[in-house]
């Protein structure tokens, strides 16, 4: 292939690889940014959100799309119950004390992890796109599902940013953020405010899962790659920056796509990877953190 | 079959988590006591390194059943040596490190007479040194090259499935007669990936064909569309292995970037084991070529023993389980698990086995084996067996899919994948 | 008796309890302990940048990793003998927490996080990488005529299960009283202090990145012969001992057992083995039992077993 069009398909992977690791990520920036708890079970939030997506899709016979817009509403739904379980349950029991909290999410991980296993079983399984397109370019073919994900991811980006910046709640959140215990003096029910962080940010792991999972597939191991590569994409984008999320997204995106052209696929990750990891060494506060106090 | 599981000294076991001094008291407590092998009619007992978590789990299920259900034939039938063949099972999490730990735990505490049953090549490489160290044989059903190497030891073993250097030397003259001479591999960046590359480009060489790109692909990949402009314009054949869960997304983005134009396709079933062939996003693989170890789908020429294999392990004609027409089954590999315990069978009655003293006998007998006739012991063919390198040799198939569904249009011949033997486990000690 | 020797006197105990056990456990549970003792000499090097010098790292699978190929592979390929193979391995180790460390050092808290284990993934890509030398993630037995060991002029095999436990319990006793001293010197008391306000450090004079990078070479070190010692042990190496998998399994097993306690990271080595062994006698959903088992432990034990003791009845344990 001539190196114009391998460019732009190398772009075009890049962008759909930067939209899926933003949606990853939105979830993951609101929990860690605002609770400051690492939550190591939230990678298997997302893996739910593709399982109950197979599941609610192969409830509905006909056209892909309505088994598609019903997982679309349920899937999140359920995974935020669970999260909001968990989190009476078990997190705020511990004071979302850093170190504690990571052991009890390894420990929902594993519980998680099994039950998908027992229950969905050790397959991996397709779930349907809403609309199956190719688009016929003049050098090569393209998903055009693939392009509404990267529209999909846009809008719901645009959406979380107007809830944190232009709702109630989202002040609330951002105050949270910034100081728990003035916060808390002004009368904002801190602990009310992380448990619904936590299920709203399991939620979108479960919804970007289910805008996901028609191009890879719903499998009971899925979670551990997304995990660390949303971590990674909301701390280089600086912690409780969206921007910062978005443009770290983009970066890691376009450079593990185009590194690619030039290198054998494994050393292209490994340059990938540590030009990642040297952006934050030289940059320890993130893309668009504020220094670290 | 029995399950360990009913066998005692749980409580005193969970003491002995609590501190350390109580493990004194766990020596002489009944869960503990050795296992006195003296009656002539005391089970069989095989440790089953089973894959029932982590990601072999797909297999480790139908390697289960497939156990299962030749055990139940073997003990219906009398079972070896007019013993009872019993089976205890463990999990190995489809990992090196616990699976060597499961080895001692068969060896010491069930003490089990042999290990069998292992596929990834990671968790049978780990758990080698262990099984040499403590002089125990080691039947796997793994299909890699690892034991043929002769790298492993005496007490590792693989006669009910041929391995990965066979399977691609035979199916080579095969693929430049019909598919085309020129080939770009598509493999996984690690050992199983790097023997595929390694055994094939000398055999198509050997046909006049030649490799024209080697793509390998890091296992942590999601996404494939950007390597696929690395397949030069001038290739006549994909081959590709592609394990693990992604293999659907692979299949997908090669549809959507080739549409109806492209190059022939040839791969192991191996990735699409335990996947239907008529999942949505496969319709790409319609008129394309696989391996199979052994037929997924009932062919119509399938001889009686076949039949009977399939029934007795539950396979409908979709090769599916007969309870569940979407659990479909690791048709390919798992038959190796049946020939594999009857392997075991022969080698018992010929060496007069009787308890863990024979183990040097049994590993013997099992060497001097060599033709394996087709038939309900072998339903997947006949089988040549060699010695010195432990490994056996066999036919492989190829078959094309139809209508989603796959159908044999060749079978290759035994002589198609021997090669010159790069060991010899005979010379070693035991 | 002061607090110091009477937590000397626990560790001499515990050892030569772990000596008494090789002659009183049957065959499984003693061959099993030998694989603890290595893993809780891995623990024990992770606590040291963790549970004392606050270093929360996701990257110590890369030294573990190190010091098993360096170990692993020199034996392999150049058929060096048991002692230049476990030097091999443990410098490999080191020289790596040296580069590592200036470079990660320069960041803290999250960032420390991300880089860490973004260098670890970088190596275990690079394992995979050199699939040629490493045979990747289904790796290489280290023939049993390399595990051959001589000392004082005697050859022991290390395929002995008496032999092999006795090194593992060599190595853990070394590196326990190493790290019990270390702990309690002037440097060890540095660590915690910048654990607790590295500003305050900074500005009482000390030289805060030279202290944390000394605490990560140590780590690192000691990491590094727990995996070179198990490639020489249990003679084998793989990728999967370099993925992120075992980057946090040692900071389990340290939350577990008690961050920052000399004894914690082996009670929470072995309790962990314990907890798959046991419950996957009796369940083929283990997981979720032991999912429950830590989440348990935790909410009732937040400090883990060896800071719980401490905590409750033993103020002066280390």
């Amino acid at each position: 292939m001539a190196f114009g069009p391998y460019l732009l398909l190398a772009s075009l992977e890049g962008l759909v690889t930067a939209a899926v690791l933003a949606l990853m990520a939105l979830g993951l920036s609101l929990v860690f940014g605002v609770m400051r708890v690492v939550n190591v079970a939230h990678g298997e939030f997302y893996m739910l959100g593709a399982v109950i997506a197979w599941w609610s899709a192969s409830l509905i016979s006909g056209h892909p799309a309505l088994g598609f817009l019903l997982a679309l509403v349920v899937s999140p739904l359920i995974v935020a119950a669970i999260a909001l379980l968990s989190d009476r349950l078990v997190l705020r029991r511990l004071n979302y004390e850093p170190q504690a909290t990571i052991v009890a999410t390894i420990g929902l991980l594993y519980i998680i992890q099994q039950l998908a296993l027992t229950f969905y079983g050790p397959d991996a399984r397709p779930v349907q796109a809403p609309f199956d397109m190719r688009l016929a370019l003049p050098w090569f073919g393209y998903s055009a599902y693939k392009l509404a994900i990267i529209a999909a991811s846009i809008f719901l980006i645009i959406a979380t940013w107007i809830g944190l910046t232009r709702t109630k709640a989202g002040l609330v959140m951002r105050a949270t953020q910034s100081d728990p215990d003035t916060a808390q003096a002004f009368g904002i029910p801190v602990d009310r405010v992380y448990a619904v962080v936590f299920a709203l940010g399991a939620g979108m792991a479960a919804l970007a899962a289910v805008l996901i999972v028609p191009i890879q597939q719903a499998h009971y191991l899925m979670g551990q790659d997304p995990l660390l590569l949303s971590f990674v994409v909301v701390i280089i984008g600086g912690l409780g920056s969206l921007r910062g999320t978005v443009v770290a997204a983009l970066f890691i995106g376009l450079s593990d796509g185009i590194i690619s052209m030039f290198f054998s696929p494994t050393l292209a990750k490994m340059l990938a990877t540590l030009l990642v990891a040297l952006v934050l060494v030289f940059r320890p506060q993130g893309l668009f953190g504020t220094a670290a106090r | 079959m029995v399950d360990h599981r009913k066998a005692g000294g749980g409580i005193t076991r969970r003491i002995a988590l609590k501190t350390f001094g109580a493990a004194a008291g766990v020596a002489a407590a009944p869960g503990f006591v050795r296992y006195a092998q003296t009656q002539s009619s005391a089970p069989i007992k095989i440790g089953f390194q089973c894959h029932r978590t982590g990601i072999g789990a797909a297999y480790g299920r139908w390697y289960e059943r497939v156990t299962n259900a030749t055990v139940k034939l073997i003990n219906d039938a009398g079972g070896i040596n007019g013993r009872p063949i019993e089976i205890v099972t463990e999990d190995d999490g489809t990992d090196p490190k616990r699976g060597s730990e499961v080895i001692e735990k068969f060896a010491n505490q069930h003490k089990v007479d042999l290990i069998y049953g292992t596929l990834f090549s990671h968790v049978v490489v780990g758990s080698a040194p262990i099984v040499g160290e403590l002089k125990i044989p080691y039947y796997v059903v793994s299909e890699g090259y690892h034991v043929a190497s002769g790298k492993l030891n005496r007490y590792c073993i693989q006669p009910g499935i041929t391995d990965v250097k066979a399977q691609v030397r035979s199916v080579a003259p095969w693929i430049a007669q019909n598919l085309g001479k020129k080939v770009t591999l598509i493999f996984p960046d690690y050992a199983f990936g790097h023997d595929h590359r390694d055994f094939f480009e000398p055999a198509i060489r050997s046909q006049g064909g030649e490799v024209v790109a080697k793509i390998a692909i890091p296992p942590t990949e999601t996404s494939f569309t950007r390597y696929i402009p690395q397949i030069p314009r001038e290739t006549d054949v994909i081959y590709h292995v592609m394990v693990g869960p992604s293999v659907l997304t692979f299949v997908k983005e090669l549809g959507e970037f080739f549409g109806s134009s492209g190059p022939q396709l040839f791969g192991f079933i191996d990735s699409l084991e335990s996947v239907a062939l008529d999942s949505p996003g496969l319709e790409f693989l319609e008129g394309s070529h696989f391996w199979e170890g052994m037929p997924r789908y009932a062919q119509p020429d399938q001889p009686d023993y076949v039949t009977f294999y399939r029934e007795a392990v539950g396979l409908d004609e979709n090769g599916a389980s007969t309870d569940d027409s979407r659990d479909v089954s690791a048709a390919a590999h798992m038959f190796g698990c049946w020939e594999t315990l009857y392997v075991i069978k022969a080698a018992m009655e010929a060496s007069g086995y009787r308890g863990p003293e024979d183990r040097a006998k049994l590993i013997e007998a099992t060497e001097a084996m060599t033709d394996m006739e087709a038939g309900r012991e072998h339903p997947q063919g006949r089988k040549l067996f060699n010695g010195k390198i432990h490994q056996v040799f066999g036919e492989q198939y190829i078959s094309q899919v139809k209508s989603g569904k796959l159908e044999v249009v060749h079978r290759t011949s035994i002589e198609d994948g021997l090669y010159e033997p790069e060991g010899d486990y005979t010379a070693m000690p035991f | 008796m002061t607090p110091g020797t009477k937590a000397l006197w626990v560790h001499l105990c515990l050892v030569v309890l772990l000596f008494a056990l090789n002659f009183l456990l049957p065959e499984y549970h003693r061959g099993i302990l030998s694989r603890v003792m290595v893993l809780s000499v891995f623990a024990m090097g992770y606590n040291l940048a963790f549970g004392y010098a606050g270093m929360l790292s996701l990257g110590h699978a890369m030294f573990f990793a190190a010091g098993l190929y360096g170990a692993g592979l020199t034996a392999y390929h150049l058929g060096w003998s048991v002692w230049p193979a476990f030097g091999a391995g443990f410098a490999a180790g080191t020289i790596l927490a040296v580069i590592a460390g200036i470079l990660a050092l320069r960041t803290k808290g999250v960032a420390f996080m991300i880089v860490t284990l973004m260098f670890a993934q970088t190596f275990y890509l690079a394992t995979l990488y050199f699939t040629t030398y490493t045979r990747g993630e289904e790796g290489l037995v280290l023939p049993q005529s390399a595990r051959a060991l001589s000392l004082f002029g005697i050859s022991f095999s290390l395929t002995d299960p008496t032999v092999r436990y006795m090194l593992a319990l060599v190595l853990l006793a070394l590196v326990l009283f190493a790290l019990l001293l270390l702990v309690r010197s002037s440097f060890g008391r540095a660590l915690v202090a910048i654990r607790e306000n590295e500003e305050r450090m900074r500005m009482l004079g000390y030289d805060v990145f030279a202290n944390k990078l000394s605490a990560l070479i140590v780590s690192a070190a000691v990491c590094a012969s727990a995996g070179a010692a198990y490639a020489l042990l249990f003679g084998y190496a793989g990728s999967g001992f370099a993925s992120i998998q075992y980057s946090i399994l040692p900071l389990l097993w340290v939350l577990l057992g008690g961050a920052a306690t000399t004894l914690g990271p082996i009670f929470g080595t072995l309790f962990m083995f314990y907890a798959v062994d046991i419950t996957s006698s009796y369940t083929d959903a283990y997981m979720v039992v032991v999912g429950l088992a830590l989440i348990l432990l935790i909410l009732y034990f937040p400090k883990g077993i060896a800071g719980a003791i401490r905590e409750r009845w033993l103020p002066w344990l280390p």
